[in-house]
């Protein structure tokens, strides 16, 4: 089986600043990679690559997903194929209702697929049904997306729009970021609930507590633009414990 | 949120991705015979435009009187506007089809291909195309110079309510129309509304009776098709003590090189307890990217509260035309009198905007509402000019605006002019105004959600818009939220 991900010798910037330096990774389907690493390490950046957000460039490497290469494809293409990004810091869009960016978010990308769009009642149902699940109430779904809704809500929302989604690789920047020990829970549980044999996820925290919800395979530790170790759930225990201290040497010396 | 409303992102988004590159979907023309006079303005022109009408003495006088003012007028150069001079002499003032010669027909009459051009405007000119469920709105279709057909007009009728075209209205109600044409937008108040009141050839009249509340939206569709043929036309709509009316007015015209002009009156008069609420899409051709062609809408609108608890609501979404000269108006002259003014005006290419609204408060109590939101994208410029003016016996009035702008790129501008003077103590009055762009991090969120750049535009315009678009009829906003996307085609990339 092909991987889902394949990330091989990785080398990106912004707008000229080189900050992924040779960074390679590999997510089979049915697969949770953590990634964890100080502050300023790259990745956020890793996600944006990923994502295809402009003025991010790659300068060698291949991104493969699903065996596509992504380098040319547009962000929204992305999307379409299968690619979500829960942002570290979800923007806000006023006047438009939280409803109404789901559904227009759900219909462009089946439209790109080339499945039919799904009919207003479809659609209400399964908002209703996934938003109850994630502890939000049909208050939230009319709200305009994000605008004055705390870090906590805008976290959720963000599970919120993956759940309608059932992206195939999801990215989550930091959505632990900010949330209180029981929307951590219902957070976790949406994450849970998406995991499925042909899926994967590529986790961005800070904070081993997020991983006790959300078990593992591979954790991984980035500093300065490289994953510097990979192993098991119990490195993120030992990162708890020790810190980076270690690796942030270690990859200015690679 | 409504299910409804719901939905009408998505037609937006799909609207936007059917006409994928083509920009300007009613700029097609209709091949048709008509009946055009020679170009040029004179007295005989006028006489002659009378005559076809068979006006009576006092109209073709009042033309004239018109006609010999409008002479002694310069054209205001106080917009922040820029076109070529206009060559009066240059423009055709009456065109009208072949078909309409012997005057205006019933609508079984009315020549297939003009129906059909209605059709493909998407303006059911049949009245029994209207489905079953949908609620009915009788049009007036104004083509070039005349009203080619009315639906509805009987079953309006058993309400008492008037709903004709202008020359129709001249014969059969004279009396309703010598005593309020001219009586809100008097025939020299600014250049262009003279040159209308001197040459204007038809529009659309309408008279509600007191107590009544109109039973379907009335409409006037305006569609130019001659070439070098200005249209000037003329629209009355009077709601008499206690009446009700909600009122649609829609405009296209066809690509062309040239430019064209579009100098319309429309004149509003709310008597004690009445409601009048006018919303007008327009969508005239916007001339291509490099500004060639389009329309120049230099059009006067006013509405009179004419007495006590009188109420006149304005709601405009303006994104065609070269250039937009316009500012609909209230005059605020009965006591606790309400004006508003609802508006969207989008700028994309080289279109020019300069548009906002005048409130006048006359009257003690009386209070008005301004929400303004400018859209600026291409190389455009989009101003938003108001004027707020409380007169010294006006105790007690209240006004709140809010003109928010909205940029799209660095090469477009937008300006917000507004006036006030209050010269009584007691007003209140409110003015927000804030000027924002659509960041590359709201975008790329919209398209990490699928997507794409103009889909996202469109998408975070009417979010921006969503104020101005819930006061539009129903029917009407779907459509608008349509227009919205499309007009701003182009503009990321
Ligand atoms: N537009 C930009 N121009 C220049 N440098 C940038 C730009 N965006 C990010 N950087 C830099 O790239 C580095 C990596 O940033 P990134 O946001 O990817 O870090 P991160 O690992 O997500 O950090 P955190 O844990 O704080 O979220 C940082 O040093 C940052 O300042
Ligand atoms: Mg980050």
């Amino acid at each position: 089986m092909s991987a889902l991900l394949e990330i091989k010798n990785l080398h990106a910037g912004v707008d000229g600043t080189p900050i992924l330096n040779g960074l390679s990774l590999a997510i089979q389907p049915g697969e949770v990679h953590a990634i964890m690493g100080p502050n300023g390490s790259g990745k956020s950046t890793l996600s944006y690559v990923l994502s295809g957000k402009d003025g991010y460039e790659v300068s060698d490497g291949d991104m493969l997903f699903d065996g596509r290469s992504l380098a040319d494809m547009a962000p929204e293409e992305r999307a379409i194929a299968g690619l979500f990004l829960a942002f570290q810091y979800p923007l806000e869009i006023p006047g438009v209702t939280n409803m109404t960016f789901l559904k227009t978010s759900l219909n462009a990308i089946l439209r790109g697929r080339g499945e039919d769009e799904m009919d207003a009642a479809s659609f209400l149902r399964l908002a209703r049904e996934k938003s109850c699940g994630l502890g939000m109430n049909d208050d939230m779904l009319k709200r305009q997306l994000n605008v004055g809704f705390s870090g906590g809500e805008k976290k959720r929302n963000e599970i919120l729009q993956m759940a309608m989604l059932e992206p195939k690789l999801a990215i989550l920047d930091e959505t632990d970021s900010g949330l209180d020990i029981d929307a951590l829970k219902t957070v976790a549980e949406g994450v849970n609930a998406l995991r499925a044999p042909d899926r994967g996820m590529l986790v961005i925290t800070h904070y081993q507590r997020l991983l006790d919800f959300i078990k593992p395979d591979v954790v991984h530790v980035m500093a300065a633009g490289q994953i510097v170790k990979s192993g098991g759930p119990e490195l993120a225990l030992e990162l708890e414990k020790s810190g980076y201290g270690e690796f942030v040497g270690e990859a200015v010396n690679a | 949120m409504s299910e409804a409303k719901a939905s009408i992102d998505k037609e937006t988004v799909d609207q936007v991705a059917k006409f994928g590159g083509e920009h300007y979907k009613y700029g097609f023309t209709t091949e048709i015979d008509v009946d055009k006079i020679p170009n040029g303005l004179s007295e005989d022109i006028i006489r002659f435009i009378s005559a076809k009408k068979e006006e009576p003495q006092w109209l073709l006088d009042w033309r004239l009187d018109a006609y010999e003012r409008w002479k002694t007028m310069d054209e205001p150069d106080w917009a922040h506007v820029d076109y070529p001079k206009i060559d009066y002499q240059d423009l055709c003032y009456y065109a009208a089809p072949k078909s309409m010669e012997d005057g205006p027909k019933s609508l079984d009459e009315v020549d297939p291909q003009l129906l059909e051009t209605y059709s493909k405007l998407g303006i059911p000119l049949q009245e029994q195309e209207v489905l079953a469920g949908v609620r009915k709105v009788a049009v007036d279709a104004v083509f070039d110079s005349v009203s080619v057909g009315t639906t509805f007009r009987e079953e309006l009728a058993k309400d008492g309510v008037i709903f004709c075209s202008f020359s129709e209205a001249v014969q059969e109600h004279p009396d309703l129309v010598k005593k309020y044409l001219g009586s809100v937008v008097p025939k020299s108040d600014n250049y262009f509304a003279a040159l209308n009141s001197a040459v204007f050839s038809d529009g659309s009249f309408c008279y509600i009776p007191p107590g009544v509340k109109c039973p379907m939206e009335l409409s006037t569709y305006f569609r130019i098709n001659e070439a070098n043929t200005g249209q000037f036309e003329r629209t009355l709509v009077i709601a008499d003590k206690g009446a009700y009316v909600s009122y649609l007015e829609g405009c296209t015209a066809p690509m062309r090189d040239e430019n064209q002009l579009h100098a319309a009156v429309v004149e509003l008069v709310a008597l004690e307890d009445a409601e009048i609420k006018y919303s007008t899409v327009q969508n005239w051709y916007p001339g291509d990217e490099n500004g060639k062609g389009g329309i120049y809408n230099f059009v006067t609108k006013r509405g009179d509260c004419r007495e006590a608890r009188a109420r006149i609501s304005w709601t405009q979404v303006e994104t065609g035309s070269a250039v937009t000269w316009k500012y609909p108006s209230c005059i605020l002259r009965g006591d606790d009198s309400v004006g508003e003014f609802y508006s969207i005006a989008i700028s994309n290419n080289m279109q020019q905007v300069d548009s906002g609204t005048k409130m006048l408060h006359l009257g003690k109590n009386t209070s008005s509402r301004i929400i303004s939101k400018g859209i600026s994208a291409g190389r455009s410029s989009n101003a938003y000019r108001g004027q707020v003016n409380v007169h010294p016996k006006a105790s007690g009035a209240r006004n709140f605006t809010q003109c928010d702008s909205l940029l799209i790129g660095d090469k477009c501008a937008a300006h917000t002019v507004p006036y006030i003077e209050a010269k009584n103590l007691s007003a209140v009055l409110e003015h927000e105004a804030t000027t924002s762009k659509i960041s590359d991090d709201q975008l790329f969120f919209c398209q990490q959600r699928g997507l794409d750049a103009e889909e996202a535009v469109a998408l975070i315009v009417n979010g921006f818009c969503r104020d101005v678009l819930q006061h539009l009829p129903m029917e009407f906003a779907v459509e608008a939220q349509k227009l919205v996307g499309i007009s701003l085609e182009g503009s990321v990339g």
